[in-house]
C-alpha cells in the first residue's frame, strides 16, 4: 500500500508539472501581452513594466523563476513586507528566521492585489460552494439509486430514474437562471444573488456560522450545481447494486437465513459502492469547473470570474495560479479516490 | 419472419452464413426493443423534429436572427405577461415577437430556431471526431498490445488527468486571439477564415476533439482486447488476412455496439460543452445564435425579462432530454448484459 501511494504521488507531481509547462507555454504563445492596450502605452512605460515583471527574460528563465518562487521555501531574516512582489502564502517564524513559501506573484491587472490575495479572499467561497454541491450530489444521488435498485420496475424506480434523467439533461446554465427566476424573483423565497459567508473562515475555508444566513444563499446554487452529479451517482448506484444483488454470495447470504436488511447493507451495498467511489474524482472535477458558471449566474464572489477574465486580460500570474490550483485540486481528488479504491479492493494494488 | 425463426433455432449453428443471418436478426431484435421503448421513441422524434427545424430554419423563423431593431429592445408579447406576471408594470408590449425581443431588439424565436443549428452540429460532429481519433488510437493500442499498448495507454492516462474543460478554455483563448492578427496567405489565416465562415464552430470542434477522444480510446482498447483472443480472429489469421482487414472486417463490427452507445450517451456532454463555452463568451462568434450565449445574455436581465433566458434554457434542456432518452434506449436495446434483468 505504501509503495502504491508513493507511486501515485510521483505520478501526481508529473501531471501537475506537465500542466504548468503547457499552461505557461500556451499563455505566452497567445499574441498580445498583459500590457497591450487599444491605445498603445508609451514605449518608456512598457519598458519599465516589462522590466519590473521580468517579462523580457528568456522564456525558460521566467518559467524556472516562477517554479522557484512557488515551490522552494525561502528562509530569510527579513520579516514580510507589504510589497506586492513579496507576498507569500505561508509565513512561519522559526526562532529569528522566517520560513516563507509559495509566492504566486502579483496580479498585473490590479494594482493592489496579489494572486495570494485572490486565494485568501475568493477561494474559500468557491470551496464552500463546491463542497456543498458535492454533499447535495451524494445526499440526493445515493438514496435515490439504492431505492430504485431495491424496488426495481416499480413506481419508486421510475420516479428515481426520472429525477436522474432530469438531472443529467439539465445543466447548471439551464437550472441556474430558472432557479433565480422561480425562487428568487417570482416566489421571493430566497435571495437571487450573493453569498452568506464572510471572513474569517474556520480552517481557512469553512464558514464561521452555519445558520440560515449561509444556507439561504447557498441552497440554490449548490442544488443547481449538484443535481447533475447526483443523477450520475443515482444511475451508477442503481446499476451496480442491481448487478451485485444477483451475485452468488448474496444468494448464499440469504440462504444462510440472514435478515434482508443485513444482506443489503452488509453484503450488497458495501460491494456495490466501490464503483461509485471511483466516479467521485471525475465528478468533483466537473463540480469544480462548474463552480465558475454557477458563480456567474448567482453573483457569487468566488474564484470563477478570475479564471475567465485572467485569460482575456493576459494576467499571467493569475492564469497560472488559478489553473495550477484547479489542477492540484483535481489531481488530489483523483488520488484520494484511487487510494480509497485500492483500500476497498485489494486486487487494484497488484497492477 | 424467417430470420426471427432462425434466432430461436439451434444454438450450435456455426456456419458463416447462419452466423451472419443471426447477426442481422439481432440487429432487428435491437431495433424492435428500441421501438418498444416509449421514452427512446419520444427522444428520437424530438431529435428528428429538431433536425427539421434546423434545416428549414429560414422558413420557420421569418424574422432575421441578427438584425437589431433598437426601438424594439426587450419587447414582450401579450401572452407572456400572464406567464411572467412580474413583468406587467414595466413591460412594453409588441406582438410582433412570438417570444419577445432581446436586449438589442433581435427576435428571440428566430434566434432559438437558428440556435438549434449550432447545438445539433456539435451533437453530430463532436461524436464523429472523438470516434475517429479514439477508435483508431484505441484499436491500434489494443490490437498490437505489449509495449505499444503500454506507451499509448500511459499517454492517455496523463492526458486523462488533465482538467479537460480548463484545457479547452485555454485552447479557445489561444485560438481566438491568435487568429485576430495572422497574415493573409498563411495556413493559420485560411483556418481562421474557415472558422469565421462557420461562426466560430471550427475551434469548438477542435477543442472537443482534443479532449473527448481519450474516453473513446480507452473503451475501444478494452473492447478490442476482449475480442482479439476469440477463435474467429485466429481463424482469420490462419487464412492469411492482413492486420488492417482483421481490424476493420472482423474486430470493428463486433465492438461497434458499445461504442455507438457510449457516443450517444456522450452527446449531451458535447452539447453542454458548447453551451458552456458560449456562456462564458469563448464559444461561437456573435451574432451567431447559440443557446448558451442567449442564456448568458438573458441571465443578465433575468429579474426584469425572464423570457430572454428561460426560452433558450428550455430549448437546451429539451434537446439534452431527447439525446439522453435515445442514448438510454439504445443502450438497453444493444447491451446484452441488461437483457433478462427486466
Amino acid at each position: 500500500m505504501g509503495r502504491y501511494i508513493i507511486r501515485r504521488l510521483l505520478y501526481m507531481v508529473v501531471v501537475v508539472l506537465v500542466v504548468s509547462i503547457i499552461t505557461f507555454g500556451l499563455m505566452h504563445a497567445i499574441p498580445g501581452g498583459p500590457f497591450t492596450r487599444e491605445k498603445a502605452l508609451p514605449a518608456e512605460t512598457l519598458k519599465i513594466l516589462n522590466e519590473r515583471y521580468h517579462l523580457d527574460d528568456p522564456f525558460l528563465k521566467q518559467y524556472i523563476d516562477y517554479v522557484y518562487a512557488v515551490l522552494i521555501p525561502h528562509i530569510t531574516t527579513t520579516p514580510p513586507s507589504t510589497s506586492l512582489q513579496d507576498d507569500f502564502l505561508v509565513n512561519a517564524k522559526i526562532g529569528s528566521v522566517w520560513l516563507r513559501w509559495m509566492n504566486f506573484g502579483p496580479s498585473y491587472k490590479s494594482r493592489s492585489r496579489t494572486v495570494n490575495d485572490i486565494f485568501r479572499d475568493n477561494l474559500p467561497i468557491s470551496a464552500q460552494l463546491g463542497v456543498m454541491a458535492l454533499m447535495i450530489a451524494i445526499v440526493i444521488g445515493m438514496p435515490l439509486g439504492i431505492l430504485s435498485a431495491l424496488k426495481q420496475n416499480t413506481a419508486y424506480d421510475y420516479f428515481g430514474m426520472g429525477v436522474a434523467i432530469f438531472g443529467v439533461s439539465v445543466p447548471v446554465i439551464v437550472l441556474g437562471p430558472l432557479f433565480v427566476w422561480i425562487f428568487g424573483v417570482a416566489l421571493k423565497w430566497l435571495p437571487p444573488t450573493g453569498w452568506g459567508a464572510k471572513p474569517p473562515y474556520l480552517l481557512g475555508f469553512l464558514p464561521s456560522s452555519l445558520g440560515w444566513g449561509f444556507f439561504q444563499h447557498a441552497l440554490m446554487p449548490s442544488i443547481a450545481l449538484g443535481l447533475g452529479s447526483s443523477a450520475i451517482i443515482a444511475r451508477l448506484t442503481r446499476a451496480t447494486l442491481l448487478q451485485t444483488i444477483r451475485e452468488d454470495y448474496i444468494r448464499t447470504a440469504r440462504s444462510k437465513g440472514l435478515p434482508e436488511r443485513t444482506v443489503i447493507t452488509r453484503h450488497a451495498l458495501k460491494n456495490s459502492l466501490i464503483p461509485v467511489v471511483t466516479i467521485l474524482g471525475p465528478l468533483f472535477a466537473a463540480l469544480v469547473t462548474g463552480t465558475f458558471v454557477t458563480e456567474l449566474i448567482f453573483g457569487i464572489p468566488g474564484m470563477g470570474k478570475y479564471f475567465v477574465t485572467s485569460i482575456t486580460n493576459r494576467d499571467y500570474p493569475v492564469i497560472m495560479g488559478t489553473i495550477l490550483l484547479y489542477a492540484v485540486f483535481l489531481v488530489v481528488a483523483n488520488l484520494a479516490v484511487d487510494i480509497t479504491y485500492a483500500y476497498l479492493d485489494p486486487r487494484i494494488r497488484y497492477d | 419472419m424467417a430470420q426471427v425463426k432462425l434466432e430461436v433455432g439451434p444454438k450450435s449453428a456455426g456456419t458463416g452464413m447462419l452466423l451472419t443471418q443471426k447477426r442481422e436478426s439481432l440487429g432487428q431484435d435491437a431495433l424492435r426493443r428500441l421501438l418498444r421503448n416509449r421514452a427512446a421513441v419520444v427522444g428520437a422524434s424530438i431529435i428528428i423534429a429538431l433536425i427539421l427545424m434546423a434545416l428549414f430554419a429560414p422558413l420557420i423563423a421569418i424574422k432575421s436572427f441578427e438584425i437589431q431593431v433598437l426601438v424594439d429592445q426587450n419587447k414582450v408579447p401579450e401572452w407572456l405577461i400572464s406567464v411572467f406576471p412580474t413583468t406587467k408594470p414595466y413591460a412594453q408590449i409588441s406582438n410582433d415577437y412570438p417570444l419577445g425581443a432581446d436586449y438589442v431588439g433581435r427576435d428571440l424565436f428566430s434566434r432559438i430556431v437558428y440556435g438549434a443549428r449550432v447545438s445539433l452540429t456539435v451533437a453530430f460532429i463532436g461524436p464523429l471526431i472523438s470516434l475517429i481519433i479514439g477508435v483508431i488510437y484505441g484499436s491500434i493500442s489494443g490490437y498490437f498490445g505489449g509495449r505499444v499498448d503500454n506507451i499509448m495507454m500511459r499517454i492517455v492516462d496523463i492526458l486523462y488527468a488533465f482538467p479537460s474543460l480548463l484545457f479547452i478554455i485555454l485552447m479557445m483563448a489561444f485560438f481566438r486571439s491568435t487568429i485576430s492578427d495572422v497574415q493573409p496567405g498563411t495556413f493559420a489565416y485560411s483556418i481562421s477564415k474557415l472558422d469565421e465562415s462557420m461562426g466560430g464552430l471550427l475551434f469548438i470542434f477542435i477543442g472537443i476533439g482534443l479532449t473527448a477522444w481519450e474516453t473513446m480510446a480507452r473503451l475501444t482498447r478494452g473492447q478490442v482486447l476482449s475480442v482479439r483472443e476469440k477463435e474467429f480472429i485466429e481463424a482469420a489469421h490462419t487464412i492469411g488476412a492482413s492486420n488492417l482487414r482483421i481490424m476493420f472486417r472482423h474486430i470493428l463490427p463486433n465492438i461497434v455496439g458499445p461504442l455507438v452507445v457510449a457516443e450517444t450517451l456522450a452527446i449531451p456532454g458535447y452539447i453542454s460543452i458548447e453551451a458552456f463555452l458560449s456562456f462564458i463568451g469563448l464559444g461561437v462568434n456573435p451574432p451567431t445564435p447559440s443557446w448558451g450565449s442567449m442564456i448568458s445574455d438573458g441571465s443578465q436581465v433575468i429579474r426584469t425579462y425572464p423570457n430572454q433566458a428561460v426560452f433558450p434554457a428550455l430549448a437546451l434542456a429539451i434537446t439534452m432530454f431527447a439525446f439522453n432518452f435515445l442514448g438510454d434506449g439504445l443502450r438497453d436495446a444493444l447491451d446484452p448484459r441488461l437483457r433478462g434483468t427486466q
